[in-house]
């Protein structure tokens, strides 16, 4: 799949605060985005608006494959792993798996559960109620949430955030398989969390203050 | 063909997906449950207890039914959206299903827990109030079914509503009062002929009204949920 992503003109107001405007960008296949700025410049709004759960106030996202503009919603083509995401805290780690693949319409598959529980180091807790996690157990339940569907496109909000040194490790082998086969949408402060990108957002440039 | 054929199986099964997640939630936590429940038992106790030897007349006992219905009702099906709200989990629905997917899942969700509801607090009011008497069941049964749809489908969008409110738990009743009124008004009348033993046909004004009613309802709903729901 080659998909290519385009955010024109984005402009965030909040009652009557402007976050940011005029915000335009784009990526193809393969290519890695990095969305810096300050405390309150408004990267995680700006990650909602990317992530197709929060409308901007101007402009718009374009997911086009080839010459065909995907009219579908974009949430069918991403993986998003945010700190305010927030899972089923009454449920285990696998039913959490299970509705994640369940409410997309598919039909979910316990092997492959199974197997992104094990790729996240939480396999030996899965029936264990999400409420008993720590907060970096449940970080890492996000990225089996987020690539549960396989998608395309991976947005990763603070990416190593609450994670032990085994943690950050998974992200990081996670965001270098990602970077090859699809687009990957990171926004952070931390410049360790990433190698390498192609194009950088710096809200502090277009957010009001 | 087939593409449209397999997005509404996927829809299908995103919509029904949603109402088992919510049904194996509440089974968990019994927030909804405990709270309808606890609200029809206390009530019609001290309705009970308020009647004494008292018998009062079956048209105000029609009405009083409708009462515990409603209140019953705004007391735990706002549960369905100021749940996911509460525990910010209102964006990862939104990332999972379409809008239309939640919006049915959660009626459909309400219908059982409102259905459930309302023949509980029927069985109770016939066992406890004397002065309830029904004699005309064809009527009562389509009046309590129409009534526990149109309820459902009301109560769920004015739930997706105030879930984003500060105020939720006064809210909810406010709100609802004047959009279930002309539904609560009509099931009481219906009601009050079942009770008076009038013919079926003696009802189908009222039916033709119960029906309109949950069309538009949930017609009107399914539109506008993707406007409340985001954002």
């Amino acid at each position: 799949m080659n998909l290519h992503f385009e955010a024109a003109g984005i402009k965030k107001v909040f009652n009557r605060r402007t976050v940011f405007e005029n915000v335009s960008f784009s990526l193809n296949s393969g290519e890695i985005l990095l969305i810096t700025g300050r405390n309150g410049s408004g990267k995680s709004t700006l990650v909602k608006i990317v992530s197709d759960v929060l409308s901007p106030t101007e402009g718009k996202v374009i997911v086009r494959e080839g010459e065909r503009t995907l009219t579908d919603s974009r949430s069918s083509l991403l993986g998003l792993v945010s700190p305010y995401l927030q899972l089923y805290d009454e449920f285990s780690a696998e039913e959490n798996l299970w509705y994640t693949i369940a409410l997309r319409g598919k039909i979910p598959d316990i092997v492959h559960i199974r197997s992104l529980l094990k790729r996240v180091f939480l396999l030996n807790r899965k029936d264990d109620p999400v409420r008993t996690y720590s907060s970096g157990m449940k970080q890492r339940l996000k990225y089996a949430f987020a690539l549960a569907h396989s998608p395309h496109i991976l947005v990763l909000d603070e990416p190593t955030s609450n994670l032990d040194t085994e943690g950050t490790a998974m992200v990081k082998e996670i965001m270098n398989e990602h970077r090859d086969s699809g687009i990957l949408i990171v926004a952070t402060n931390d410049l360790s969390d990433v190698d390498r990108f192609d194009i950088q957002v710096d809200l502090n440039v277009a957010a009001h203050a | 063909m087939s593409r449209p054929m397999h997005n509404a199986e996927q829809w299908l099964r995103s919509a029904l997906s949603i109402f088992k997640k919510d049904w194996h939630s509440e089974m968990r936590t019994r927030y909804a449950i405990s709270a309808l429940l606890m609200f029809v038992v206390t009530t019609i106790s001290i309705m009970v207890f308020a009647l004494g030897s008292e018998s009062a007349p079956a048209d105000v006992l029609s009405g009083m039914l409708w009462v515990v219905i409603f209140f019953a009702a705004m007391s735990g099906l706002a549960r369905t959206f100021v749940a996911e709200e509460e525990r910010g989990t209102s964006m990862t629905l939104q990332l999972l299903a379409t809008p239309s997917a939640i919006y049915f899942g959660k009626l459909l969700f309400n219908l059982v827990l409102v259905t459930g509801v309302n023949a509980l607090t029927v069985l109770l009011y016939t066992i406890f109030l004397a002065g309830f008497v029904v004699k005309t069941y064809s009527i009562f049964i389509w009046t309590i079914a129409l009534g526990s749809i149109g309820l459902a489908a009301s109560s769920t969008i004015i739930a997706a509503i105030i879930a984003k409110a500060n105020t939720k738990g006064t809210l909810y009743p406010v709100l609802s009062f004047p959009i279930l009124l002309p539904l609560l008004l009509t099931c009481i009348n219906a009601t009050r002929l079942a009770t008076e033993g009038a013919f079926l046909s003696e009802s189908f004004g009222e039916f033709q009204f119960l029906i309109s009613y949950v069309v538009v309802v949930i017609t009107a709903s399914a539109i506008l949920f993707e406007y409340i729901w985001k954002d």
